[in-house]
């Protein structure tokens, strides 16, 4: 930066003044539009959420899917339904205006990842390899 | 299930909670009352309770926030480090012998030892300096959630209450910092002293969680206006990382400890030995926490360090990118080496090579700051004030702190390592350098800016140079007698080895205090000769970022129009364009009335109420429980029903106060002699 | 940074609607350099940063419930409990939940007291049906010696089913709260943005409810 860049008027910004539409979850586009299409919008995440939901319920005792697939099944249909959830109760886009959200909500999502996985992944390889606290009290007995 | 009928008025709270019959614990717990007392009576007779209720107990503003959170710090410091005295003396003497504490006292003493350190001074250190400087730092008026933020500080302070209450009513713990079940269980600790640690840790976690919030809030959506985030200071994107740290870690503490809780008060078995329960679950789930807690202490200190150095060595930090790339990569990769606390539980090897693998990989990015700071100082123009000596003393410590890590981090090795000395030393040789040296450096750099003085630098230096002698002379012993084969918590030996080593440990610690009590000079002696010290303009050390753009203390708005920010180090940019023009860079703005958020009692108010409802629910008292969670509940609703949130100041009052900082700032600018 | 570099391209993957407005936004959008943001944004941002710190504690108890699901001291396991059709019943009380809360959040927009009033009053309602559902399971499974002291993976059940309800229960009183708050107050701004912050959470309860439902629920049926 030369001192003649730095030497150039700027314009003082007023207290509270703020450049930018960042957007905050769970609040739709300002402007609304019309009611009747924000109606619709939430009655279409409903829709989709039965339809979902029932899904589920149904994998869990059907025999049309292979049996070990089923786990997967349920956990896609979980996956899906939460970002139902997301995209059309939370209103979350993909838009600038939504862009710290997403990113806050990747970060949780990597966090509980960490927790979850890591934690069975660890707590396997212990489980297998260590005498289970019942039995240790035993062999003090 | 948990021993009390819960049907007489009190719970299990009866006269023989009161250490009438251990001399020890009686002692201590007396003189924290009659300090505690004596402190609030003398306050009460001086008159100040009106004016300290007016501007700094309901205050929501974070500079006063900032300052409470330090004195708290330096206060539990006290009390940590007397628990270190007694330990240490305890080594000492406890060769062949039982030495003077007995083993269930020994056991409290080493368990409130770490939880004070940890929880109530380098947490509210590092919190202290992060609420007091990012909002300055980055040209605003306060932070996301004002009111939020003394609600967070007073619930540290109920939490620090709690733990202290129990010298006096009660136990502590004596299942260590971290509470491991199944010691900490019900069977095991039949007493009331695991309870107090789990309520106080659930009661203050809330409020770290509730910082955790308000500072990514701030950081990410509160800044002045042109200042992206490449042109944020460093110590912001290490509070950034640290916060985004604090707000995905303490959930993990907060069930961890509700599932022990459960487990002691309402027999479940999460942990137990029967049952089904899994000990080694609690393990994994507080070491996951823990881990990220030690990279959100250390994290803030960083940032400290990037400051002082580059304010010292009259250079912008060097490499500004790879620090923020290094700050994020540690952000991350904290979360991925949790295992390596617990190597020798039995994982078996792919686990353990992973996460020792991953360990290793985290002193890379550390390593990169280093070199950053090195290089910062390289060509620079280096004023060895305390701030900068304590940055010194840092890098040098911490590295061999660090490289001891490494070795650690090494499976086999630390099967050899693993709960001996040689890891109390590693630990404390990278905490106390990292973050006690960290909160001292900040604490000797932002001083001036927070209350209008700089402190004495000849009593500084000498306190820094004992800590620093006394650090290695306390803590490089352990080191020998944990590679010796001894283990840490010891509280008798009878191996000849050790004793020497652990009578030279006793008296850096000896060391430690007489820094200490330099450090307590050095404040006294300079608010006694504070007029003399004073620097008009605000920015004593001719430093870079917007902090110093203010007066000293600065005015409660913080800055009378919000900067408009064009490059790193805005303040400094500010000062060449003066320096070149010989006048102030901004022409006196059209100065307009300025809205601030209130001042409330409601941190204080829902504080009282969390230590009501933990001691109740400590001591089994469950009416008392309903009427605190009740007066926490109604204190919310008050604070929703209240219609003014805002108290405007007048612009008179913003020109008055921004007028005279701007006249002292031109008046020296003409007295510089010319670039 | 270049103000080239600033400018993103509206919505890319086209999940929002589409609007004029997206594509007229200024430069500074999503990068916080336009000054400190209005504080319905700060408010509403603040708020999903403590609803993702409650999914990594719920992350906790889930990591929790996996690794003791079989740990069940010889007693009852998921498919000697659980009874989907209650289960089923309970999730479609709190999506109906979810839905009349996102009712209420356009009366609100609408500035209508008497609707949002009733949309509150319809989500309060179908939240403390599924927790009727709920308690009325735990006390079942309490009759049949099945209760949390039994075992671990008991314990670690009706924690964290347990802890969705006390989440539940907690969104109850709000939801009080908030309607005494919009009938004495009306629809003053910094009401509006606490019911933001309260419809984020209940639809987060929604969410975390989907996670438990499939993952505990169902994937207890259908796992040996």
């Amino acid at each position: 930066m030369s001192i003649e860049n730095s030497l150039r008027p700027e314009p003082d910004f007023e207290a509270g003044s703020y450049v930018g539409e960042d957007r905050p979850l769970g609040a739709q586009q300002r402007p609304p539009s019309n009611l009747a299409a924000e109606v619709r919008g939430y009655l279409l995440g409903l829709a989709l959420s039965i339809v979902l939901t029932a899904a589920t319920f149904w994998a869990a005792g059907t025999h049309l899917i292979y049996g070990p697939g089923i786990v997967m099944a349920v956990v896609v249909l979980a996956i899906a339904q939460m970002g139902i959830h997301l995209v059309f109760f939370l209103h979350l886009t993909t838009a600038p205006d939504n862009t710290n959200n997403v990113l806050a909500l990747a970060f949780g999502i990597l966090i509980a990842g960490l927790v979850v996985f890591g934690s069975l992944w660890v707590m396997a390889h212990l489980n297998h390899n260590m005498i289970p606290p019942q039995e240790l009290m035993q062999l003090q007995r | 299930m948990s021993g009390s009928t819960g049907l007489t008025m009190f719970g299990k709270l009866s006269w023989q909670a009161i250490p009438f019959d251990q001399p020890i614990p009686l002692a201590a717990g007396a003189l924290v009352v009659f300090v505690l007392c004596g402190t609030v009576i003398w306050i009460a007779l001086k008159g100040y309770v009106p004016y300290l209720w007016r501007e700094w107990i309901t205050s929501v503003d974070h500079k006063r926030i900032g300052i409470m959170y330090c004195t708290l710090a330096a206060v539990m410091l006290l009390r940590g480090f007397i628990d270190a005295l007694m330990m240490r003396a305890q080594q000492a003497m406890a060769f062949h012998s039982g030495g003077y504490l007995p083993p269930e006292h020994y056991d409290q003493i080493f368990s409130a030892h770490g939880t004070i350190m940890i929880f109530f001074v380098a947490m509210p250190f590092m919190i202290g300096l992060m609420n007091f400087v990012v909002p300055l730092q980055l040209g605003v008026r306060d932070v996301a959630f004002p009111t939020l933020n003394s609600v967070s500080f007073w619930l540290t302070c109920a939490g620090a209450l709690l733990v202290n209450m129990s010298l006096v009513v009660g136990e502590f713990s004596r299942a260590t910092w971290l509470a491991f079940p199944p010691l900490s269980e019900l069977r095991y600790s039949p007493g009331v002293g695991v309870d107090y640690y789990c309520w106080a840790l659930e009661i203050s976690g809330i409020g770290t969680l509730m910082t955790g919030i308000n500072f990514v809030t701030t950081i990410l959506k509160i800044r002045a206006p042109g200042m992206h985030y490449t042109r944020m200071p460093m110590f912001c994107w290490t509070a950034l990382a640290s916060n985004l740290l604090i707000v995905a870690a303490f959930p993990i503490l907060t069930a961890t400890l509700a599932m022990l809780l459960l487990d002691r008060y309402v027999g479940f078995h999460f942990f137990t030995n029967d049952a089904g329960g899994n000990a080694m679950m609690f393990m994994n789930l507080i070491w996951a926490w823990g881990h990220p807690e030690v990279y959100i202490l250390i994290l803030p200190a960083f940032g400290v360090y990037s400051e002082v150095v580059s304010a010292f060595s009259r250079k912008p930090l060097f490499g500004y990118r790879s620090m923020m790339m290094a700050t994020l990569a540690i952000c991350l990769i904290s979360f991925m080496v949790w295992l390596h606390h617990f190597f020798t539980m039995g994982a078996g090897a792919d686990v353990n090579g992973f996460f020792g693998i991953m360990s290793m990989v985290i002193a890379v990015p550390t390593g990169v700051k280093i070199f950053n700071w090195l290089f910062t100082m390289y060509g620079g123009r280096i004023r060895y004030s305390v701030a900068m000596l304590w940055a010194v003393g840092f890098m040098v410590s911490f590295v061999i702190g660090g490289m001891t890590g490494v070795l650690l981090a090494n499976p086999p090795a630390d099967f050899q390592l693993h709960n001996s000395e040689f890891l109390v030393a590693h630990f404390h040789n990278v905490i106390i350098p990292g973050v006690i040296f960290g909160a001292f450096a900040g604490y000797n750099y932002w001083f001036p800016k927070a209350f209008g003085f700089s402190l004495d630098e000849r009593l500084g230096k000498w306190s820094f140079w004992l800590w620093l002698v006394g650090f290695w002379v306390a803590f490089a012993p352990l080191y020998v007698v944990g590679l010796e084969g001894m283990t840490r918590r010891l509280q008798h030996y009878d191996r000849a080895d050790w004793h020497p080593w652990l009578l030279v440990a006793a008296g850096g610690v000896v060391l430690i205090l007489c820094g200490i009590c330099l450090q307590i000079a050095q404040l006294a002696v300079s608010i006694r000769s504070r007029d003399a010290r004073r620097e008009p303009t605000g920015d004593p050390w001719d430093a870079r970022n917007l902090e110093w753009a203010t007066a000293s203390p600065p005015p409660p708005f913080n800055f009378a129009v919000l900067p408009n920010v064009m490059h790193q180090e805005p303040y400094w940019d500010m000062k060449v364009r003066a320096r070149e023009a010989g006048h102030l860079a901004t022409p006196e703005p059209r100065y307009e009335p300025i809205e601030m958020p209130r001042n409330s009692p409601t941190g204080f108010v829902t504080a009282f109420f969390a230590v009501v409802t933990g001691f109740a629910l400590i001591w089994h008292i469950w009416w008392l429980v309903a009427l605190g969670l009740a007066g926490a509940y109604a204190t919310f609703v008050v604070f929703a029903w209240r219609d003014i949130e805002e108290v405007e100041i007048p612009a008179e009052e913003v020109a008055r106060l921004d007028r005279a900082n701007r006249a002292a700032r031109s008046a020296a600018l003409r007295r510089e002699p010319s670039a | 940074m270049s103000t080239e570099a600033l400018r993103a391209g509206p919505d890319p993957s086209h999940i929002g609607h589409h609007n004029e407005a997206l594509e007229a936004l200024p430069e500074f959008t999503g990068h916080g350099a336009g000054g400190p943001a209005p504080k319905r944004i700060v408010v509403g941002y603040g708020f999903w940063i403590f609803i993702l710190s409650d999914v990594i504690m719920f992350s906790a108890f889930f990591a929790t419930y996996a690794v003791l699901v079989d740990a069940r001291a010889g007693g009852p396991g998921p498919h000697q409990l659980f009874d989907l059709r209650n289960t089923a019943a309970e999730t479609a009380c709190l999506l109906a939940s979810s839905f009349s809360c996102g009712m209420a959040s356009l009366a609100v927009g609408q500035r209508s007291e008497k609707w949002t009033q009733i949309a509150l009053l319809v989500t309060g309602l179908l939240g403390a049906a599924f927790l009727t559902l709920e308690v009325r399971e735990f006390a079942g499974f309490v009759a049949r010696g099945a209760g949390p002291t039994h075992s671990a993976f008991l314990s670690a059940f009706f924690t964290l089913v347990g802890c969705h309800g006390v989440h539940v229960s907690a969104g109850l009183l709000w939801l009080g709260t908030m309607m005494a708050q919009f009938w004495a107050k009306g629809f003053r701004q910094n009401i509006r943005h606490r019911f933001l912050c309260f419809s984020l959470f209940w639809h987060a309860l929604d969410i975390i409810w989907v996670g438990i439902f499939s993952l505990v629920y169902v994937m207890g049926t259908v796992l040996p």
